[in-house]
């Protein structure tokens, strides 16, 4: 009997090792095309960083109203769409849904690229980079940004542990099964990142015990992270930004980018490594129903935050409102679209089955974080444009933000680099994580490694 | 606080007079101490005031400014005082030499606004006038709160003050003021002829610095002499008082008479900008009732940036 189910065991085990180990030894040609693009938009805009970093922000479409755009948008894009790895391996993890084990590693790449890229985009939009240590001589525990600091550091360490110790079973098995497969320098550093796991069951033990504290842990980082990005809106005087409800509605914004970066990571992957026996069209239909429910909660604290100024109509945030609302408003035309694209058309087709299959959701995926992206510009400019008092005496480009190519570019540059980083990381690491899949399956994974 | 002033009124008015008068002393004293003699060099000869109250001369190139020392007391603020600026509405014919003594005074391009004089109306039905608005130097700041390298701090004497050597660029003051009392260094500053040498003066902000905050500084370092302000001195209508809360004191920049700033304020039913915000501004405005000018509508005479080049091209 043991002897049948040790044969069975290992005929799994080989199956998932093949099946999730290849892409690590292969680089075909798209993948090299995909990751070459990928540098030249990198390449085009360190040049374009450097423009601004010699000339000065002025080569931006920012002035002294609007001194916030693109890159504070970007940052608190990068923000929200890291918490879906808190939102998968925390939330939905802890809840004891297991439907999420071949997506929770995916969900961990994508938290520490985008959060990685939020520490840089907020040194991009840095007027005087070369004084960053000032933050640390100086720091005044008062300022939100250096809440951010700490927090986004947090979770940056957080994140990595999160990806790194999980992975520690799968690293086992890649050193002890593919020293002839990989090249010399790919094992060494599987084997120095392994950490001598053995797969005894003292180990396993203390890695389950170390993954649920993480876990744990994770969420009030999460929370704290998308909380203090609020704030740095929130606690200022200005109609748009000075709400109560900003920290959830930060929050709730943050898992609807999540999910869509998460759905459309999935469907590229799956496609390029061939899993389509580990994320199957059950897991799209999982994350479509969570997708719906994360953005309808997300919905109702947009009714909030609009809806409740909006009935008042006192003067400032009028103007904000009309911005808005109206499609003769600056951002009227762009709010609408955003809040149809990446809110209310996802949410409708996310009801139908149908839509729940994996080409619709990737392109509903698709629509959530475009759409994510363009609403965190709706966030911080409008409001910009509104000052308490008249704008006068400046020239004419102050009174509104046009985002200049240097800034588009440098912007697209950093997007790229948080893309190259998941590549990467989906391209070095198994993607799956097999011993989970194993266990899942019954395999009794203590003696196979 | 009210009944304390009243019950010693007299005695505590004659010992901030002398308190004044003292802490100026030990002022031009302290400002002319920065300047310490190191290196022996020939050269051009200039006479200072030692420590204890000689005049000597000595080589020029023996001078060596304190930077340490200007910015240790540009952060302390002047003790004892608590400044405060009285506009008067219902004086300003918007002629913006405030704006433009400023913009002279701290190296400021055109669109550089330490003090900017807008065209206001409250409602359709009210009439317009100008008001011209420097920065309100709260006493429950917004910007210096949120700063997170301390670059931008209140001092004793009321004023918000910004070090341009410290300040990394990050604009949330700017997103923290409901005033738009602040401007940005968003490329090469204006440099005026001597600025490259030029020890970096925190009370005066110049020379500016790219990628850094600048604003209204109730000119410290006027201050720090005995001076008025650059606005309120180069002001012809009479709209700025400007004085000491402490003292209870404010002195006209155009005709240089000195009044009680409580009976100012009280008379004129002052007020202050946004009150419901709760910044506590120590700039107050008199109504714009029985102007001295009628409101003349001129867009072209109005638009600042216009008038610049115009004047620029000539």
């Amino acid at each position: 009997m043991s002897e049948i189910k040790k044969q069975d065991d290992n005929v799994i085990m080989e199956k998932i090792r093949k099946d999730i180990l290849t892409p690590l030894t292969t680089f075909p040609l798209g993948f090299k095309i995909w990751v070459g693009s990928l540098l030249t938009i990198i390449a085009v805009s360190i040049w374009a960083y450097t423009i601004q970093f010699q000339d000065g922000l002025g080569v931006t479409g920012m002035r002294d109203y609007v001194s916030w755009g693109l890159y504070i948008a970007s940052f608190v894009f990068f923000v929200a769409t890291a918490l879906v790895g808190m939102l998968i391996s925390a939330v939905v993890g802890l809840l004891g849904q297991k439907w999420i084990i071949p997506i929770s590693r995916i969900s961990e790449m994508i938290a520490l690229a985008f959060v990685m890229m939020a520490g840089v985009v907020i040194v991009v939009d840095m007027g005087r980079p070369d004084r960053l240590l000032n933050l640390f001589i100086h720091g005044r525990f008062q300022s939100p940004i250096v809440w951010d600091v700490t927090v986004v550091n947090a979770y940056v360490f957080i994140s990595i542990l999160l990806l790194l110790l999980p992975m520690l079973p799968d690293l086992g098995i890649i050193r002890n099964h593919m020293k002839k497969d990989l090249p010399k320098w790919q094992w060494n550093m599987y084997n120095i990142l392994s950490l001598g796991w053995a797969g005894t069951p003292g180990q396993y033990k203390i890695l389950h015990r170390t993954i649920r504290v993480l876990l744990i842990l994770i969420v009030p980082v999460a929370l704290a992270i998308h909380t203090v990005t609020s704030w740095l809106s929130a606690l200022t005087l200005r109609a748009g930004w000075d709400s109560t409800i900003f920290g959830p509605y930060y929050v709730t914004g943050a898992f609807v980018a999540g999910s869509g970066a998460l759905i459309v990571a999935m469907y590229f992957i799956r496609r390029a490594y061939k899993l389509e026996d580990y994320i199957t069209d059950f897991h799209f239909d999982k994350m479509g129903k969570l997708m719906v429910l994360v953005s309808l909660v997300y919905l109702y604290f947009n009714l909030n935050e609009f809806l409740v100024p909006a009935y008042k109509m006192k003067t400032a945030d009028a103007h904000h409102i009309h911005t808005l609302f109206s499609l003769h408003g600056e951002y009227g035309v762009m709010f609408w679209l955003t809040q149809t694209f990446g809110l209310l058309l996802p949410i409708f087709l996310g009801f139908f089955k149908r839509f729940r299959k994996p080409f619709p959701m990737m392109l509903i995926g698709a629509s959530l974080v475009v759409g994510a992206w363009f609403k965190r510009v709706i966030i911080v400019v409008p409001t910009l444009i509104h000052a308490h008092l008249p704008i006068q005496n400046v020239p004419e480009n102050f009174t509104e933000y046009n985002a200049t190519g240097i800034e588009i570019t440098v912007t697209l540059g950093v997007i790229a680099v948080a893309v190259l980083i998941i590549t990467i990381l989906a391209k070095l690491f198994p993607v799956i994580p097999m011993w989970e899949i194993a266990e899942e399956k019954g395999v009794d994974i203590e003696k196979d490694l | 606080m009210d009944h304390n002033i009243t019950s010693g009124a007299q005695s505590r008015r004659s010992f901030l007079k002398k308190f004044g008068i003292t802490v100026g002393a030990a002022g031009a004293v302290t400002s002319l101490g920065l300047l310490n003699a190191c290196t022996t060099d020939d050269g051009e000869m200039v006479t200072v005031l030692t420590t204890d109250g000689r005049r000597v001369e000595i080589p020029k190139s023996q001078l060596k400014v304190d930077t340490e020392e200007i910015a240790v007391r540009g952060r302390e603020g002047i003790p004892g005082k608590k400044f405060v600026m009285v506009i008067d509405l219902s004086k300003c014919r918007n002629a913006r030499k405030c704006m433009t003594a400023c913009q002279g005074a701290h190296h400021l391009k055109p669109e550089q606004h330490h003090i900017n004089v807008l065209r206001m109306q409250n409602d359709g039905r009210t009439g317009f006038f100008y008001q011209p608005k420097p920065c309100m130097h709260c006493d429950n700041p917004p910007c210096t709160k949120v700063c997170p390298v301390d670059a931008t701090f209140k001092r004793q004497d009321g004023i918000v003050l910004i070090d341009n050597e410290r300040c990394i660029g990050c604009r949330f003051c700017i997103a923290a003021c409901p005033y738009s009392a602040r401007v940005f260094n968003w490329s090469e500053p204006k440099y005026v002829e001597g600025d490259e040498n030029r020890v970096y003066d925190v009370e005066l902000n110049v020379p500016q610095k790219k990628g850094t905050i600048s604003k209204c500084l109730f000119s410290a370092d006027q201050l720090r002499v005995g001076k008025l302000p650059y606005c309120v001195s180069a002001c012809e209508n009479g709209v700025y008082w400007f004085g000491d809360a402490n003292e209870d004191a404010v002195t006209n920049g155009t005709s240089k008479e000195t009044v009680r700033l409580s009976s100012l304020l009280e008379d004129h039913a002052a007020y202050t900008l946004l009150p419901e915000l709760g910044t506590q501004p120590s700039v107050y405005y008199l109504p714009p009732k029985n102007r001295l000018f009628k409101y003349k509508y001129d867009d072209e005479a109005d638009d600042w940036m216009k008038q610049y080049d115009k004047e620029a091209g000539a």
